[in-house]
Parts: C-alpha cells; structure tokens; sequence
C-alpha cells in the first residue's frame, strides 16, 4: 500500500502564561490510501493537536513546530508556502469538525457554503458549482437537497448539520479526511447514522480517513488502524484487531477494561490518578505514575518503540527482553478484583419504593402560546436499595424529570412521593426541608457545578450549614475532612479553590456536597458524561462502593447507555418526554420490546471489532422531531420501522411481563 | 505476553542506562496521583499578585491617588481662593508666587484647578454611589424575580436610555438653574442604566448555573443565594464597571461645563477652566495647559486602571 501521509517525529509546543505546554512530543505515523487511522486518547493527549498541525490550523504566535516533519504525499507540508498550503487545504486534505452547530456560518445558505468550497477549488460557474453541491448533499443523505440548498443552517437539526459538514469537506473529492470527533456532540442513533455516511463515503471515493476521537466503541467501528495516544506522545499502534485484542501497554490495558463489558457484572477497572500536566512531562514513561506495573526503568528513561508484529509498535519498556514475564502477575491481581468486589445485581422486585413518581408533568412557557413539553406524563417507581437509570437522546426529558423530582422545577402536573408522602406542590418549609436532606443530587458539568469563588470546604459544607449539622466550626472541618476521604481526596485539599482541580477531582467534590447531608437518594444527572473514560470508571466505582456502603438508592441519568447498562439494576427509556419502556437491566438487553430501545441499544458500538464488523445495526432514519411539536399518538411513530395506522393513538403503558413496562401497540 | 521474537527499534542510546533492578516491577506512584500542580493562593491574594503585574494599572493607581491627595490638599496649600481676584495680577505666567500662574481676573489657577478636580472627584464619587445603590439593585432584582416584574423594569430602562443624556439636561436646566445640582439629578436618572443591565444579565447567567441548582437542592433560602453565590460572583463584574462608567461622567461633567450647561464661574470645574484656557489659548497657553493635563490624567488613569482590574478578577485568565 502506499503512504499518503507521513508524519515523523513532530513535537508541536505552545507558549502559554504559565510556561511551554510540550503538547505533542515526538509521534510517528503513516497513513496509507484508503485507509482509516482512528487516533484514541483523552483529552490532553495531544490528538487535535496533531491533526491540527497536519492541517497547519494552529494559532501562529503561540504555536511552534519544534521539530519533525509531516510529508503530505512526499512534500513536507511545514515547509511549504501558505498560499500553497491553501489549496492543499479543501482540496487535498479536509477537515470535519467536532460541533456541527458553530462549524457552519449561520447567515449563509447551505447551497452557498458547499458550492463556495467547490468553486475554490475547482474552475467553475457558480451554477455549476451549485449544481454539485446539491449532488454532494444528495451524496450524504440529505432528502430533497433540490429545496433544501437554499436554506439556513438553523433550519437543520445537528445530524443533519453535520452531514453537511462532511458535505463541504468531501466536495473537492479530498484524498486526505480528517474528522475530529465527528460524533461526540450527537446523539447515538444520529452517530450510527453519520458513522455509516463516513464509511460509504470512503467506499465510494477512496479517501483516506484519519479519525479523532475518545470513543472507543467507535474506533472499533470505523477503523483499519489504531494509534493511542497518551501525554503526547503515541504508546501504541497497530490494527484495529492488535490494539484490541494483544495490546501491549498498560495504558492501552487500562483504557480497554474501564469500559463496561456488557455481559460481566464485575467493578470496572479503573486506571488511577490523572494525566500528567504537559507543562512539566514526567523524565521517563509518562505512564509510569500510574502504572500499577510500572518498573524502576519507567520512572528514569523514555522508553522506545518496541515492534510486536509488522504492524504493531508499543512504547513500553515490558516488551524488552529483560523484562519479567507479567501474565502471571496479572491474572492474580485480577482474580483478587474479581473475589473482593463481584457484586450480584439484587432483586428489587419485591422491595418497597422509596420515590412514586405518577403521570408526571412539566411544561416550559415558549414565547407566545406555544409550550415545550419536556415531560409529559412519566409515572415509574424507584425502589428503596436500587439504581434507577433513565436513558434517551438530548432532548427527551431526562434531565427535566430528575430535575422536577429533585423540587428544582415546579411540576406542572403529576404527582411524586418520597416513602409514600407527597413531596409535590407547596409544602410547609420544615417539611421542604427534611425532604431536601433526603434527596440530593450530582450534576454533569464538573466546572459549572461548583461556585469558582468558592473553597472545597465551603462547597462541601453548604449543606452542613444550610441544615445546621455541625455543632461547631472544628465539628464542621471534621465532617468535610471525613467526607473528602470517603471520595478519595486528599483532606489537604480543603482549602484550595476548585479550579485548581481536575475535571475527576470536581465531580468527587460534587459528590461530597451531596453525601454532607446524609441522604438516602441522589439523583445523578448525566455525573460522568463530561469526563474522560479512564476517569468515568473512577468515578462509577466511586458511586457503586457508595451505594454499597451508605445504602443509597440512585437515579442514574445518561445518555451512555453502556455505562447506564453497567451501574442500573433497571432501566427507563425516554423518548421525547415519554418514557417508552422500563424493564430490569438484563431483560432489557436481552429483549427490547420497544422498536426505540432496540434501535438504540443497536446503535451503541461496542469495544470489540470483530463484533462490530459482523452486526447489522437497525439505523433510525430522519431526527428527533421539534419536541414543540411532537407527532401525535406514539411520538415515535415517524421514525419507527414498525409503524402502523394504529400508531396515531397514543398507546397505553402496561406491564407487558412482570416488572417490564412499555408502551408500544405492537405489543399486546 | 511473550517477549520473544522482538525486534529492537532506535534502543542504542538507552543501552548504558540500564542497572541490575531497572527491570523489577515498582507499581505506580501512590502519592503523586493525589497531588494537584498548581500552588496554592487565595482569590484575591492572586488578583492583586495579577494586577501590580499590570505597569500601566500600578502606575495609574499612584496618579490617581497623586490627584486625590491634591485635590484635598491643594486649595489649602496657598493662601488664594478660588474666587479671589486680584486684577494687578492678572494673566501671570507660573511663577513662585502662584505655581500654575493666573487667569484674567488674577485668581490664582492652582487653587481653582485642585477646585475643579474635587468637583470631578466628587462626580465620580457619585457616579459610583449611583451604580451600585441603584443599578446593583434595580438590576438583581429584575433578575431574580424575573417574569412581569423583570418585564415592566426592562422596559423603564428602555426608555430611560432611549432620552440622550444632553437633551435630559437641557430640559432640566429650563426648570432649575445649571449647576452641579442639575448635573447631578441628570445622573440620578440615567448614571445607573449600564449597571443594571450588566447586573441583571450576569445574574440571569449565574442563575441557571449548576452551583445553583445545586445549591437550591441542598435548601438554600434566596438570601443566602445572594449573599453566598450572587454577590461574590457578580463583585468582580461590577467593580470593573464601576470603575469604567467613573471616566465616561467626569468626562460629561467637564463638556457639560465647557459648552456652559453644568457649572458656572465663578465657580471652578474642569471643563470651565479649560473653556477660559481655550479663549486665551493663544497668548496664555498655561492656562489650558495644566487643566487639561489634569482631566487627560484622570481619565487614562481610570481607564487604565478600569482594565487592569477586569484583567485581574476575571476568574478566565486564572491559570
């Protein structure tokens, strides 16, 4: 095969206030034609620094290009002239950005924005140019691209955005696609959708891909290659099959067990600490610190690329020969995990609720007369003891109905119970008040959940202060140090601000604020999607020992369903402020009886190549619909594969088999 | 695991490092997954640290200090007052006897000068008290009650800010007679409107905030949203402000006066002083000179001072 792209030794810094940030230090790789590299790492890892700098799109006063040299098609492209790389960008190599909504100019019609793309780089009329951008946009699936080229980006849903995205990067027929996270602001059903498009594409035009992301489901998905990149650098590469099933470093290890395996029940393997601050990187591996095999090597020399196979390379310093043979250490440091902490999923069947939620219901006041119905009519129970999760796209209500439980919205009809007590509605201030003790919630942003003027013992103790808890200051001090503890921070840390942390570190303050009042629910709201997946084990171990320890009952928002499979004991789906099905976790993986939960749970890839290659995925056509103005009867009916005459009436929610609900007519 | 069948790839320089334990499995290191990399310092230690960083902030503070003290102690520092005429003496160049010399009826410049920068001194003291005793509060309160009430309060705003300021004044003139009096009921109706506004929408902004969501989950009553979260959120917004709209009235006032509507001889103001110094300009340049280095000082200095506060509390640029 032969190689479009050549990247070799490239180390990019930036200047910053605070000193060089050594973003990407020392990373090789090749791309061949036709072929998908998918390059995995957190954030921080240097990733879109790279692809930026193949782009030539880093900022030029801070960035420097310190060494290296990137040959696009034999010619190193930091040499060349800007004007020159101009018309390789577009042209040769194409870029798909991450966020649909800011990627695209809002005052320009579609048309345009494709059609001005086509004509930089090719010589022609403009009706002519705009005649191929309504090809190209039939090309990526958008319906009626004849009408549609002369609307506005705001007339389009996100899927539909990014299809248009990838519509502009691929109209001068690129050789080169780079795609940062093309799928990351979307939801799943409209990922498998764009993921499908990307792969076509390359079918149909044999562009080489390079593809971004911290998906690993994904990667698995789309890739020929893999590249993990870790504090800058890339610590392994090789086929998608090598890097997934024989990978050889530890941190490729450690990304690969913090995803929830769908069938195994056992704590999530989560790789410890944080990711090294690249303004100081570590002398040796920067792995090492934590590395639980890491050897005295790894703290004091880099180590080198060691080559597994032709294709395969790792940097570890466990694939030199003098290193010790680690399977045998390995297998019994995973035996221990498993005795200590298997955990089986309890029955709660029969135990009593603790939360009643009947025929919920909140609507939002649009401008006008019109009315967003973010929930409309939930009822569902949670039971004492268990983990209640609630899935469904962006959109759905989820948020909304944790939101209103929680008393922070006004429900505008319906009613909830908290141990058989009516907690909607007015209600005296002491009885608010035990119920906000009771109940307490965990939110998704890590940065904007805690107040930047605040320190972690102000934070934490609000709770502690609001309720009167502490007898004294030295009483108060005690219960924070106690609390910080339980979540695996340093007590030192209490009077540190909290932008001194890291994302993971946050949301572990978020958590000790909820604890402080002792409650006996917590509603997490989305509590892990915002963090970085080795981070995403650290905290869903957290909130499982939690559990465990402290007898708390969950309701666990997301809209991961992996992680959602892995920490609930049931599950509710949500669809545009429905809940469309509830079942135990392992009924509803195994048979979904809603056609959305299937398509849903189908559009999830998983961590495992070979799987992804065999399965056929059912793909949901079309988006959500304006939940201002949901489709009438069953909401799902526009985009069901199933529907039917029938579907026009709204269905009733019944017990389809014991404990598992749904509310779809094809189920009788 | 097998490390057979190895090739070896750029090893050569690392050969030498190598001792009898470099290969013996150590495990990760415990203590530095727990440390964060940032020192340690407080809020405001930092933004102080941040703005005597700032030259043009630091030496604009000494000025303005520099202004204050003169125009406290200034007028006493002779024996002239600031209406005392001396028509032997008129039109003197600065001289030892009086330091910034004389105007066309002999009064000394240097008391009338330091007169006129308190009557600037003292519109910045105003404009400041307006803001935050009526634009901090006419704003928040908009913004927590929100709904009808943020309604009707927005549109009063409107159409305050939709009167220009000169037109207000010359309406006002025609009921009262121009003077610092007049300047001053103009500014209690509209100094405070860009306060409001910037009050109302960063608190709109915090309100939808996690920290108070999560705040209101734990039970926090609406004083203490405001006096925890609120306030200390919004201090550093309207400090910055403060100090920007303090400028942009002593400029008013000093037009004002200049074009004859604020204060009248023989009282002194900036903008009188250079109005006089503006007629003599050609034969006595001094007299323009000195006022309007004092006017182009304070007003630079504020506004220098006005951006270096907003770089040193914007908790963006903390690092």
């Amino acid at each position: 095969m032969e190689p479009l792209l050549e990247v070799k030794d490239l180390y990019v810094s930036f200047h910053t206030q605070a000193g060089v940030v050594k973003a990407v230090r020392g990373v090789n790789f090749t791309v061949n034609k036709g072929e998908t590299l998918a390059i995995v790492g957190e954030s921080g890892s240097g990733k879109s620094v790279t692809s930026k700098a193949i782009m030539q799109l880093l900022p030029d006063h801070s960035a420097s290009y310190d060494s290296g040299k990137i040959l696009f098609d034999g010619q190193n492209i930091l040499e060349i002239s800007d004007k020159k790389m101009e018309s390789i960008r577009g042209s040769d190599i194409a870029m798909v950005f991450q966020d649909p909504m800011t990627a695209l100019n809002p005052t320009m019609t579609i048309g345009k924005q494709v059609a001005e793309s086509v004509m930089r780089h090719e010589k022609i009329s403009k009706k002519a140019a705009l005649q191929r951008a309504i090809e190209i946009l039939d090309l990526v699936g958008i319906p009626e691209p004849a009408t549609r080229v002369n609307q506005y980006p705001h007339q389009f849903s996100g899927g539909m955005r990014q299809r248009v995205v990838i519509a502009i990067a691929i109209a001068c027929n690129p050789r080169l696609l780079i795609a940062d996270e093309p799928t990351t602001a979307l939801d799943v059903t409209i990922q498998a959708q764009i993921l499908d498009l990307l792969k076509e594409i390359q079918r149909k035009t044999g562009t080489s891909i390079i593809l971004i992301t911290h998906d690993l489901g994904v990667v698995a998905n789309m890739a020929d290659k893999v590249a993990v990149m870790y504090a800058g650098k890339i610590v392994e590469e090789g086929t998608v099959e090598e890097v997934f099933e024989q990978s050889e470093h530890p941190y490729t290890w450690g990304l690969l067990k913090s995803i929830p395996n769908l069938e195994a029940n056992e704590q999530l393997y989560s790789i410890p600490g944080t990711p090294p601050d690249l303004l100081s990187p570590p002398v040796g591996d920067a792995f090492a610190a934590r590395n639980e095999f890491a050897m005295a090597i790894d703290y004091e020399v880099q180590p080198p690329m060691f080559a597994v196979s032709k294709t395969h390379t790792a940097a570890t310093w466990l694939l030199h020969e003098k290193a010790p043979d680690l399977s045998t250490v390995i297998q019994s440091t995973e035996r221990e995990l498993e005795r200590t902490k298997r955990r089986d999923r309890k029955d709660f069947a029969k135990t009593d609720s603790i939360i009643q939620v009947h025929k919920l219901k909140k609507h939002f006041h649009m401008s006008g007369n019109s009315y967003l119905k973010a929930v409309d009519g939930v009822s569902f129970d949670i039971r004492k003891g268990e983990t209640l999760g609630l899935v469904g796209e962006s959109g759905c209500g989820k948020s909304t109905t944790g939101r209103t439980i929680m008393r922070l919205y006004e429900p505008t009809g319906g009613e909830v119970y908290f141990n058989g007590k009516p907690i909607h509605g007015d209600l005296k201030k002491q009885d608010e008040n035990r119920i906000r003790q009771k109940m307490q919630m965990i939110f998704q942003d890590p940065y904007a959940s805690l107040d930047p003027r605040k320190k972690v013992i102000d934070s934490v103790a609000e709770g502690i202060d609001i309720h009167k808890l502490a007898a004294s200051v030295k009483d108060r001090r005690d219960i924070v140090q106690n609390l910080l503890e339980i979540v695996g921070l340093n007590k030192g840390f209490m009077n540190r601000y909290p932008h001194e942390f890291s994302g993971g570190q946050r949301q572990r303050i978020g958590i000790a604020r909820a604890l402080a009042v002792n409650p006996d629910v917590i509603i997490a709201d989305e509590p892990i999607s915002a963090l970085d997946v080795s981070i995403q084990a650290q905290v869903v171990n957290l909130l499982k020992d939690l559990q465990h320890e402290q007898d708390l009952t969950y309701l666990f928002i997301a809209h991961d369903i992996s992680m959602v499979k892995y920490i609930s004991d049931r599950i509710g789906v949500m669809y545009l402020g429905n809940l469309v099905e509830l079942a135990p976790t392992d009924e509803l993986s195994k048979e979904p009886l809603h056609p959305y939960t299937q398509a849903l749970l189908s559009a999830v890839p998983t961590p495992n190549p070979k799987i992804e290659r065999g399965r056929e995925r059912i793909i949901l056509t079309g988006d959500l619909p304006n939940p201002m103005n949901p489709p009438t009867g069953c909401r799902f009916r526009t985009r069901c594969p199933y529907a039917m005459e029938k579907c026009k009436e709204t269905p009733i929610w019944k017990e389809a088999k014991p404990n598992h609900f749904v509310a779809c007519h094809l189920i009788e | 695991m097998t490390n057979t069948n190895l090739e070896k790839y750029e090893v050569k320089e690392t050969e030498g490092v190598f001792r009898e334990d470099s290969f013996k499995v150590v495990g990760a290191k415990k203590e530095s997954q727990d440390t964060i990399a940032r020192p340690h310092v407080g809020i405001l230690k930092e933004s102080w640290l941040r703005l005597t960083k700032n030259k043009g902030a630091v030496v604009s503070l000494v000025i303005i200090s520099l202004l204050v003290l003169l125009a406290l102690l200034g007028p006493y520092m002779n024996e002239y007052t600031y209406e005392q005429t001396d028509y032997d003496k008129a039109f003197q160049e600065p001289n030892g006897e009086h330091w910034f010399g004389t105007d066309k009826f002999g009064r000394d410049q240097w008391t009338r000068i330091w007169e006129g920068t308190r009557i600037s001194l003292y519109i910045a003291l105003l404009a400041s008290v307006l803001d935050l005793a009526i634009g901090v509060i006419y704003g928040s309160i908009s913004a927590l009650v929100g709904g009808k009430v943020d309604n009707i309060m927005q549109r009063i705003i409107e159409v305050l800010v939709g009167i220009p300021n000169l037109i207000l004044i010359i309406l006002l003139i025609m009921l009262m007679k121009p003077g610092i009096f007049t300047i001053t009921v103009a500014m209690v109706i509209t100094g405070w409107v860009n306060m409001a506004r910037l009050v109302r929408s960063q608190v709109f902004k915090l309100k939808s905030q996690e920290f108070i969501l999560a705040s209101r989950a734990l039970g926090a009553s609406n004083g203490r949203l405001i006096k925890e979260h609120f306030i200390p959120n919004t201090l550093g917004l309207i400090i910055v402000n403060m100090m920007f709209t303090i400028p942009s009235a002593i400029f008013t006032e000093a037009f004002l006066s200049f074009i004859g509507l604020g204060l009248q001889e023989p009282l002194a103001s900036l903008g009188v002083l250079i109005n006089d110094g503006f007629e003599g300009m050609r034969n006595n340049f001094y007299l323009l000179l000195y006022p309007t280095l004092v006017i182009v000082g304070l007003m630079i200095c504020f506004n220098l001072l006005a951006d270096g506060l907003r770089d040193a509390l914007d908790p963006k640029m903390r690092k």
